[in-house]
This record gives C-alpha cells, sequence and structure tokens, in this order.
C-alpha cells in the first residue's frame, strides 16, 4: 500500500512537472510535506542541499530520498518508478507525433503558457524553503525573535556573490556551509 | 547500423556515466548528451538532435530523462528507451541510496547540522537567483498577459493555497488558445515552430 502511495505521488510530480530544473520542487514540496507528511521541511531542505551536490535531477534524487525512508530499497525503487513512468509515456508519444508531424507548435504553446506560472510557482515554494531556513529554531511562528539573524545573513551574503560574480553554486553554497560551521558550531 | 550486443551496451554506458558524473541537471547533461551521440558516437546528426532536446522540453518530467528517453527511442524503439532511462535513473538512484543512509546516521551530528544549516541558506539563495533570472526574462519580453499569469499564480499558490496542478491546467490553456489565435486556426504550423526556435 505504501508502495503505491509512493509510486503514485511521484507519479504526479512527474505529470505535472513542465519545464526541467527547480520546476518539480513545489510539487515536491506539496506531496512529501503537505499531503503525505513524509517529510518535515527541515528534512525536505536537507535533501535539496544534497540533491544540489550529487548528480541527477531534483525529482529523482528527491524520489530515491523519500523512498528509502520510508520503505526503505524497495520504496526507492517505486519512487522513482512513479516519477519516470510519466516522462516514458508523454515522451514516446511526442516523439511519435514529432517522426510523424514533424511539428510541435500547440505543444510549445501550450509550454509557453506555462512558463510564467511555473517561474511563479518556483517563486513560491522557494519562498517557503527561505522561511523554513530563516526560522529553523524548531518553532513555526514567524515572529521576529525566532528569526535566526546568521542564516538571514549567509543568505543575502550568498545571494549578492551569485548575483554578482556568478561562481557554479556548488561553490557558493559549500562556502556557506563552511561559513555555517564556522557560525554556527565556533560562535554562537 | 548492425544493432549487436555491444551496440545495447554502448547505449546503455554512454547515458549512465552521463548521468553518473554530471552535476547540475538538466541544462548541463543536455549539451553533453549532443556531443556524446552527435559528435562523438555519429548516431544522430546535429538539426534531429535539436529536435529531440526540444521534444525533452515540452513533455513534463526532468529533462535529462526526457532527453535520454528520445534518443533511446530514435536509436533502438521503446526496448531502446528503456535502457537508456534505466542508464539515467541508476546513477541518482545508487547515489542517493547510499547517502541517505548516511544522512540519517549524521544528522543530529552538531558539527553536519552546522554545515547544512549553512548550505541551505545557500541553496535558499541560489533558488532565489535562478527565480529573479527567470522573472526577469518573462518581464523583458514586455508583454502584459504572462506577467498577469505570473503574478496571478505566485498569489494564488504563496497566500490562497490554491493547488498546482490546477494553475498549471490553466496557464497551459491560456497558452494553447493564444496560439489557436495567433496562428488562425489554418492549421499552418510551419512559421511559428521556426519562430520559437530562433528564442
Amino acid at each position: 500500500m505504501t508502495l503505491l502511495r509512493l509510486f503514485w505521488s511521484f507519479f504526479l510530480v512527474g505529470l505535472f512537472s513542465f519545464g526541467g530544473g527547480y520546476a518539480a520542487l513545489p510539487l515536491i514540496q506539496e506531496q512529501v510535506i503537505e499531503i503525505n507528511s513524509w517529510l518535515t521541511p527541515t528534512e525536505f531542505m536537507d535533501i535539496l542541499t544534497i540533491s544540489q551536490m550529487t548528480p541527477g535531477p531534483i525529482a529523482i534524487n528527491a524520489s530515491t530520498f523519500v523512498g528509502t525512508k520510508v520503505a526503505g530499497i524497495p520504496g526507492s525503487i517505486a519512487a522513482t518508478a512513479g516519477c519516470v513512468t510519466p516522462s516514458c509515456i508523454i515522451v514516446l508519444i511526442l516523439a511519435a507525433l514529432y517522426y510523424r508531424f514533424k511539428g510541435l507548435s500547440m505543444v510549445q504553446g501550450i509550454i509557453k503558457g506555462l512558463r510564467p506560472a511555473v517561474v511563479a510557482l518556483i517563486a513560491s515554494s522557494g519562498m517557503s524553503i527561505l522561511l523554513t531556513v530563516l526560522f529553523a529554531n524548531g518553532s513555526s511562528a514567524l515572529g521576529l525573535s525566532n528569526l535566526d539573524l546568521a542564516a538571514l545573513g549567509l543568505f543575502i551574503a550568498s545571494l549578492f556573490v551569485l548575483r554578482k560574480f556568478k561562481p557554479d553554486p556548488i561553490l557558493a553554497m559549500l562556502a556557506a556551509g563552511v561559513a555555517g560551521v564556522l557560525i554556527y558550531g565556533f560562535i554562537l | 547500423m548492425k544493432k549487436g550486443a555491444r551496440f545495447y551496451w554502448n547505449l546503455f554506458f554512454s547515458t549512465f556515466t552521463l548521468s553518473a558524473f554530471t552535476f547540475g541537471g538538466g541544462y548541463v547533461i543536455v549539451p553533453l548528451m549532443q556531443k556524446r551521440f552527435v559528435k562523438e558516437l555519429k548516431w544522430i546528426d546535429e538539426d534531429e538532435m535539436l529536435d529531440l532536446v526540444a521534444i525533452g522540453q515540452s513533455a513534463p518530467g526532468p529533462i535529462a530523462i526526457n532527453t535520454s528517453i528520445l534518443v533511446g527511442y530514435r536509436m533502438a524503439g521503446v526496448p531502446g528507451a528503456f535502457l537508456t532511462v534505466l542508464g539515467t535513473v541508476l546513477p541518482p538512484l545508487i547515489t542517493i541510496t547510499v547517502i541517505s543512509f548516511f544522512y540519517m546516521a549524521f544528522r543530529d551530528n552538531p558539527i553536519i547540522r552546522a554545515l547544512f544549516r549553512g548550505m541551505q541558506a545557500g541553496v535558499a539563495a541560489v533558488i532565489a537567483d535562478v527565480v529573479i533570472n527567470m522573472a526577469a526574462k518573462i518581464i523583458k519580453n514586455k508583454r502584459v498577459l504572462p506577467v498577469v499569469v505570473m503574478l496571478l499564480s505566485f498569489i494564488a499558490a504563496s497566500f490562497f493555497d490554491v493547488n498546482i496542478i490546477i494553475i498549471l491546467v490553466i496557464s497551459g490553456s491560456l497558452g494553447a488558445y493564444t496560439t489557436l489565435r495567433t496562428r488562425g486556426g489554418d492549421g499552418v504550423k510551419q512559421h511559428d515552430s521556426r519562430k520559437e526556435r530562433s528564442e
């Protein structure tokens, strides 16, 4: 039953994440944190962090991680299979259409229409991620007294460096991690 | 082309190694796939590969997965597609399974916790950076509808908890509607698709 649930949840993630990259983020968040409570927001942040530093698409990494946590190795296989099944079906249909008609303007029109919504959804889940990071003291109250100033400083500094110098994101994150060890480990 | 065991092994092994050593997701792996299958193996010509990449981006799901399915299908039909999807999925599946066991053992270690907290601030910044770039691109087009859709979707998802799938279905239908209108409904699509390609 759990395996079926895992398969189906990540099937939906695979089916509705248009546009690659971070487009799957809001869908994973909804399935994994809100609907099924498989991960806490902090655990979700951790898998996102791990995802950035290992090869493979975020959606696949998240499905493997959640699957393993919920039901061991069979779980990771069920979730990953769910995640790629819609791709297999839809891509094969599109490929068959392409080789027959050589034109996909309708599909591309839909994708174009989706793009602003996808950006908005990524922004929305980015905002909830930021809130998780800034108020990570285990309390859900968003009062100013719970604000983690060190995290806020690290976020602003990282964003500034990313915008200004455009380094490899992995390097920027590792630098923030080392700074985190120094700040949380030795100062606070 | 003769399709012996060696060919299938090559197909699987190419996608497996590309997936295993590519950090940074679809935007990095797709150009590398182009290099491998067009330049090195010379299995697919340049133009066709560009079309396959466009199809991969039009379908839902991870772009790296979609493109590898297309390459496999192009080379060896449905069995080829299964082989390449397996090749692309196995490396992250193995890596993350191993890491998740370590994660569960080490997550309460204070140093690891501090490292993660720092990196999470970095991840939030990376996502903010990506969002700023993507939104700027949409605003720069100077068309009203996409900007309105973007703002309304953000408000609907953030403040009213509207289901993501509903937002996607509505904005996708709007896209379909505008395509139909600009095309004039006469079914001539060559012009349109060429314009989109050049973007």
